[in-house]
């Protein structure tokens, strides 16, 4: 009875066909016509033509039939509003129907009727089925208040739906309590500083009882509603976690990993030492690995997931190595993300475990996991220095395979092996050198020659080796060509006397053939700095290189934070925050994890917990496409060059940010200044080409505060030839954040009717002491003791001859807090704080009579440290 | 939420399409079948963004089902729901290929428009499901039996209904476990655990109060001496050591189960669906008794010849026998030719899955038996090893691994007058092999 034919082409025929059928006394002969409509419109054909004959049908008994007929309104109704309309009455009957499965029915397909006409007519039903005698119709109802909502929230605000969706929180079937959870979570996500989910404890409480009790998916609406309050506090916190862990036991792994979400978020609040802190943690490993037995596409999510969880609490998982080695079938994206555990879990207690297993995957089929494997092994070496050496050996019976990858993206790894140990490995480099001629990747062919030129002195023919790459050296990659021009340099200045001529040949081929900047720029520096100061550049390319960080790829702090509170979402797969891929208002809420013994003071801080944060400003119309243009890699190959001549009291003057040379005649200098609580970026922009500059436009790169424009670049006249503007642009600090390097780069595009430019400048970091940085003198001693003796610096401040510092140093903003002489030395103690409210505590010591300060810096994030010391300095020694 | 639902054949032709939300166009079709259908690449992740729409799809015999959403939700709830989406239409109309789809569209689009309404999943039990979703359209009813139906669609027991009678009441419990292993070479157990099935069939009739019990370590060390008689009593079946109980990593439970009193007192108790069920699922990882061991030789002769020997040992009580034992041994790709002497069983090499299959109907515990094949090579200038693919196995034995005994379940139905006594309960275990691989 069900067989219904599938026909790929409506024709006209057809049509009419069909509508004779539709008209049909026979009821079984309409139903199968309908049938037929809707197999059409499945496959993606008009069968629009019929609206009428099909509403026609819509007044039936048949409950089958009906519903037939609601699916093809759905999908029409839009296209043929009028048209719609005749359906209204129909639902409007049903909705009054003795059967509670037609009155759900109708309001449930009439909220999917996307026609601003038939809402209007949907408020009364909507109204009567929200205090319906029967749950099922009650929980229809009340995602019905989501789905108008969606189509005119402000109707949905003036009938007062809202009232009665929260009135549902309370009510007595659990699953009419999980819808209408559901509904009002999405509708507060379009509203994020409404408080309309008022959490509060007893709300919370009701909403505890109902988790016990409905379907396992209205427990993931629940536990994904909870992950948003924020306890008042840690006694409130536990008990919150206490009644979430059964969940960690559900069949269900969405359940699990909601319940992980909300755990692994109020944990934050709980002090550490006490007991059930402990408990809790060992409570959540055992779930965690469970997941990984489910189908493949969860043990996926349920990876990416473990990936975040491990970074933020390496301590749950640290003894589960073993469930993450790969199996000969899994898929490969699970493969892939197991590897990458693996190695964040790599200690020195499981090394030996671990490089076994990597150096067995090193030889299996899929090219990707293969290269992956090896990097591995080159990341344990960095990562515990106990195996480095038994990582090197395992790295050289690779390159002994001779497999083309393998050999390629081995000698990667070992160029940062290098870095990481100097002087330790370079007896495999005679291996290395043997296979160059195989190398045709880009990266290896690079790592390689760095290789070259780092350790040239030790490398008798190193002269001859480089010399091979330059005869195809226009056929190089840049990346290449910059390496091979960097490391040519090198040799030249550890071995003067026989490499002139082949310095001399890549100087002029980078310089005069080659038409990238970059690459034309790099060689004029060298060039001039070997020509005018040959001591000056040993000085310069032949410096100690900073060590490179342990832990690579590992997420910034703050998005890790917040992907902690995404947990179990699409935004914890794709590791990037919600605003990254969704559209429009929602998701554009930062969440944040709460701290430690916060007292929340204003009761019932509704969605995320965390003060709303302003919308990052946006730039009108052309701005965006400028936008869009800064989130291609910047070329910043130059900027370590030149950051070793910046001093940082220098900013404070107008710098050339932006040669005319490199922007087709437009000159910009600039300075930064903080007045009355505003940053401002003052430009100064000349024309020095031929023609009449207009449109100008200004956007920031991402950067480690979030500094962006806070308005349009204010340059309303043209700027005619040899013209010069002086333009003063506040800045706001809610842009996106990226941590750069160093931490007050800014990397900056400016766009006029000529072409988009872009340059990087640095901030002295004093522009983001905020005026309200005066701490308690009691709030300074606690935080003082809680920040751990790792995050100390100290500094030396040489030859400064100051009477009075603190004073000095208030006019920026850094504010004495106490004052103590201890045997002739004054102790100042001051703090600071920075416009994304992290403090930064001082201890400057001074003794009579000597010009040299020492002082201490304390601060959670430690790596700002050093530029704060920079401010210190220039502020005392002007 | 999820903003829409496709299903498409293998050919990437839509079967099936509903969609929840407005932000979902007709082209998010298409997307999905151009950029993962047709792909010319392996798929790299269950999970695609295309232009800022996401598609999350599984993949059933040669259908493609994929969700479809432009706002963060949550990823595991959608796979999860489906999962429960397959689980549904197999449960209605048996297996899921093209034909059975094309011939139960409308019953599909019944379903999709109860089980996920604005894309957010409602109740997908089966069981409820088919009280008012039926294949031979729907009865009028009367208006208790419509309440009946929305009561237990959104109430708290949703998976079972009232007034269950049967003149027999009787019960079969299945233990079922999956042991995996992972060995070196040289016989060191790189991984091994266990995951596990309590598969209940109950034919009871009224509301049925259960309480499940077994030989989970936390509880008999806190029972302490009370408990060990009982254990005595009822652990007779079983095969391996003599071990009195087991420590559980983690189990899970079918929704049926009050977690809460098993978070506070370790009891698992609850009123089961009608039928069958999945009562829990767990994972231990200690003592587990590995059935078989594998011994792998392999020496290669030369450029064109290869030796393997393997020899397998069963390592239970004489008196059990395993079934279904096959061993694979990977052979490499320029295989020409295999010679393989076998004590036990039959050895075939299977040239288009490139592995000798040896199959053995019957093996006794505390046995062992040896297969020896040589493997000529063609000689090939191809530079890269051959992977060596880890020797695999699969076997039934009539015992759990994990050494977990089931120790009583009780019933309770204080409404109606039958007692625990008068319900015949049936237990079976089976141990069967999940991956179980040893490197050779």
């Amino acid at each position: 009875m069900r067989s219904v034919m599938f026909r790929f082409h409506v024709c006209a025929g057809e049509i009419f066909e069909l509508k004779a059928e539709l008209n049909s006394d026979k009821k079984e002969k309409k139903k199968e016509a309908v049938k037929k409509v809707i197999a059409s419109m499945t496959v993606g054909k008009d069968v629009s033509a019929l609206f009428p004959d099909v509403v026609n049908c819509m007044q039936t008994d048949n409950l089958e039939l009906k519903k037939l007929v609601y699916l093809y309104l759905m999908n029409y109704a839009k296209s043929q509003p009028d048209m719609a309309i005749m359906a209204v009455n129909t639902f409007v009957k049903d909705c009054e129907d003795p059967n509670p499965l037609i009155r759900a029915l109708a309001v449930r397909t009439m909220g999917c009727i996307r026609v601003d006409k038939i809402t209007e007519y949907l408020c009364e039903p909507l109204r009567k089925c929200l205090k319906d005698e029967d749950p099922y119709v009650r929980k229809t109802a009340a995602v019905c208040v989501a789905k108008l909502h969606d189509i005119n929230a402000q109707l949905v605000e003036d009938q007062g739906f809202l009232d009665t969706l929260k009135d549902l929180i309370s009510d007595s079937n659990p699953m009419v309590v999980a819808n209408a959870v559901a509904a009002l979570s999405e509708i507060a996500e379009s509203h994020p500083n409404s408080n309309l989910l008022d959490l509060n404890p007893q709300s919370i409480n009701k909403l505890l009882t109902a988790l016990n009790e409905c379907t396992e998916w209205g427990q993931i609406f629940i536990l994904d509603c909870l992950a948003n309050y924020t306890p008042r506090d840690d006694r409130e916190s536990q008990s919150i976690c206490e009644r979430v862990t059964p969940r960690l036991s559900h069949a269900n792994s969405a359940v699990v990993l909601s319940a992980v979400k909300v755990l692994m978020k109020f944990m934050e609040m709980l002090p550490k030492d006490l007991d059930y802190y402990g408990t809790l943690l060992k409570k959540l490993a055992p779930p965690l690995v469970t997941l990984l037995s489910a189908e493949p596409e969860l043990q996926y999510v349920a990876l990416r997931n473990i990936n975040l969880i491990v970074q933020k609490r390496p301590e749950i998982l640290k003894h589960e190595m073993k469930v993450f080695f790969v199996k000969y079938n899994d898929p490969i994206y699970v493969k892939l993300e197991k590897l990458d555990i693996m190695i964040r879990l790599a200690s020195q207690a499981n090394i030996a475990q671990v490089l076994a297993e990597l150096k067995e995957y090193a030889t299996e089929v899929d090219v990707d996991f293969v290269r992956k494997a090896v990097r591995a092994i080159g990341r344990c070496a960095i990562k515990v220095e106990q195996s480095a050496e038994r990582c090197v050996s395992t790295l050289l019976d690779l390159i002994q395979t001779k497999v083309n990858y393998v050999v390629q993206e081995a000698i990667v790894v070992i160029k940062d092996i290098f870095r990481k140990y100097p002087n330790k490995y370079e007896s495999v480099i005679a291996t290395l050198c043997e296979n160059l001629d195989s190398l045709d990747e880009p990266e290896a062919r690079a790592a390689m020659i760095w290789i070259v030129g780092e350790y040239a002195e030790r490398i008798d023919n190193a002269d001859e080796l480089l010399e091979s790459f330059l005869e195809g050296f226009h056929d190089e990659s840049t990346q290449v060509q910059l390496q091979l021009l960097t490391a040519i340099v090198k040799l030249f200045l550890k071995k003067p006397t026989e490499t002139q001529e082949l310095v001399q040949q890549v100087l002029s081929l980078a310089t005069q053939d080659s038409d990238n900047p970059d690459l034309r720029d790099r060689g004029y520096i060298y060039w001039r700095l070997l020509s005018t100061d040959p001591v000056a550049a040993k000085e310069v390319v032949l410096a100690e290189k900073p060590l490179i960080s342990e832990e690579t790829d590992l997420i910034e702090p703050t998005l890790l934070e917040e992907l902690i509170c995404h947990i179990g979402t699409l935004a914890s797969v794709y590791h990037k925050p919600p605003s990254a891929f969704v559209e429009g208002s929602r998701g554009v809420m930062h969440k944040r994890l709460p701290a430690q013994g916060t007292e929340c003071p204003d009761v019932g801080n509704a969605a995320g917990g965390s003060a709303p944060e302003a919308a990052p400003s946006i730039i009108p119309s052309q701005g965006d496409l400028l936008g869009d243009l800064l989130n291609l890699d910047l070329p910043a190959v130059l900027l370590p060059l030149f950051n070793t001549n910046c001093s940082s009291y220098g900013i404070l003057y107008p710098q050339v940010w932006l040669p005319a040379m490199k922007a087709k005649g437009l000159e910009i200098s600039g300075t930064f200044a903080r007045r009355a609580g505003v940053i401002q970026m003052e430009l100064v922009l000349t024309n020095k080409a031929m023609s009449v500059m207009t449109d100008f436009a200004i956007q920031f790169n991402r950067n480690s505060f979030g500094l962006a424009p806070a308005g349009p670049l204010q340059v309303l006249t043209p700027l005619g030839p040899n013209q010069t503007i002086e333009v003063s642009l506040p800045l706001s600090t809610v842009g996106p954040v990226m941590k750069m390097d160093p931490l007050n780069n800014l990397q900056v595009a400016v766009k006029n009717n000529i072409d988009v430019f872009y340059f990087s400048c640095q901030y002295p970091i004093s522009m983001l002491f905020v005026e309200d940085g005066k701490m308690e003198r009691q709030v300074f001693l606690a935080t003082w003791k809680d920040i751990p003796n790792d995050n100390e610096s100290q500094f030396q401040i040489q030859d400064c001859h100051l009477n009075s510092a603190s004073n000095k140093l208030q006019g920026s903003n850094i504010f004495t807090i106490a004052k103590r002489t201890v045997e002739g030395q004054d102790m100042l103690y001051m703090s600071i704080k920075l416009s994304n409210g992290i403090w930064v505590l001082a201890e400057l010591k001074v003794q009579a009579g000597n010009p040299n300060y020492t002082i201490s810096l304390k601060c959670r994030a430690p790596e700002v440290s050093q530029c704060v010391f920079q401010c210190y300095e220039a502020v005392l020694k002007n | 939420m999820i903003g829409g639902l496709f299903i498409y054949n293998h050919k990437g032709e839509v079967l099936i399409s509903r969609v929840y939300r407005d932000d979902i166009g007709r082209n998010a079709v298409d997307a999905f079948r151009v950029n993962v259908i047709h792909a010319r690449q392996q798929v790299r992740s269950p999970v695609t963004n295309i232009a800022r729409t996401s598609f999350f799809h599984v993949k059933r015999s040669n259908i493609w089902l994929a969700a479809v959403t432009k706002q963060n939700v949550n990823a595991a709830m959608v796979f999860e729901f489906l999962y429960k989406m397959c689980d549904v239409m197999t449960a209605y109309f048996g297996k899921i290929s093209e034909e059975n789809i094309k011939n139960n569209f409308v019953l599909i689009y019944e379903l999709l428009d109860e089980i996920l309404d604005f894309g957010y999943p409602q109740n997908s039990e089966t069981g409820a499901l088919k009280t008012f979703i039926t294949q031979t359209g729907i009865k009028s009813q009367s208006k208790e039996e419509q309440s009946q139906i929305t009561s237990q669609v959104t109430g708290q027991i949703g998976w079972r209904r009232e007034g269950i009678k049967y003149r027999r009441n009787e019960l079969f419990l299945d233990v079922l476990e999956s042991v995996n292993l992972l060995m070196s070479p040289q016989g060191q157990v790189l991984s091994a655990h266990v995951s596990g099935r309590v598969v209940m069939k109950s034919y009871l009739s009224g509301m049925p109060e259960c309480k499940f019990g077994m030989n989970d370590k936390i509880v008999i060390d806190k029972q302490g001496k009370g408990g060990a008689s009982e254990e005595a009593a009822a652990g007779k079946s079983g095969g391996g050591g003599g071990k009195q109980s087991i420590a559980i990593d983690d189990c899970t439970f079918h929704q049926c189960v009050r977690l809460s009193k098993f978070d506070a007192e370790r009891s698992i108790s609850f009123i089961p669906p009608d039928g069958e069920c999945e009562l829990m699922r767990y994972r231990t990882t200690k003592d587990i008794i590995l059935p078989f061991r594998v011994i792998p030789l392999v020496r290669e002769v030369g450029r064109t010849k290869l030796e393997v020997k393997v020899v397998i040992k069963s390592n239970f009580k004489p008196s059990l026998l395993a079934q279904k034992i096959e061993v694979r041994i990977p052979t490499p790709l320029n295989t020409s030719g295999v010679q393989v002497i076998c004590m036990k069983g039959k050895a075939k090499y299977k040239a288009s899955e490139n592995a000798i299959v040896w199959k053995i109907k019957r093996m006794a515990g505390m046995k062992e038996s040896q297969i020896s094949a040589e493997i000529e090579l063609l000689p090939t200038n191809d530079k890269k090893k051959w992977a060596r693919p880890p020797i695999s196995m699969n076997f039934e034995v009539p015992f759990a691994p994990s050494g977990l005994k089931v120790r009583y379940l009780k019933v309770f139905e204080p409404k109606l007058n039958y007692s625990d006594h008068d319900v015949i309960k049936w237990v079976r275990y089976i141990g069967r092999s999940g991956i179980y691989e040893t490197r050779c």
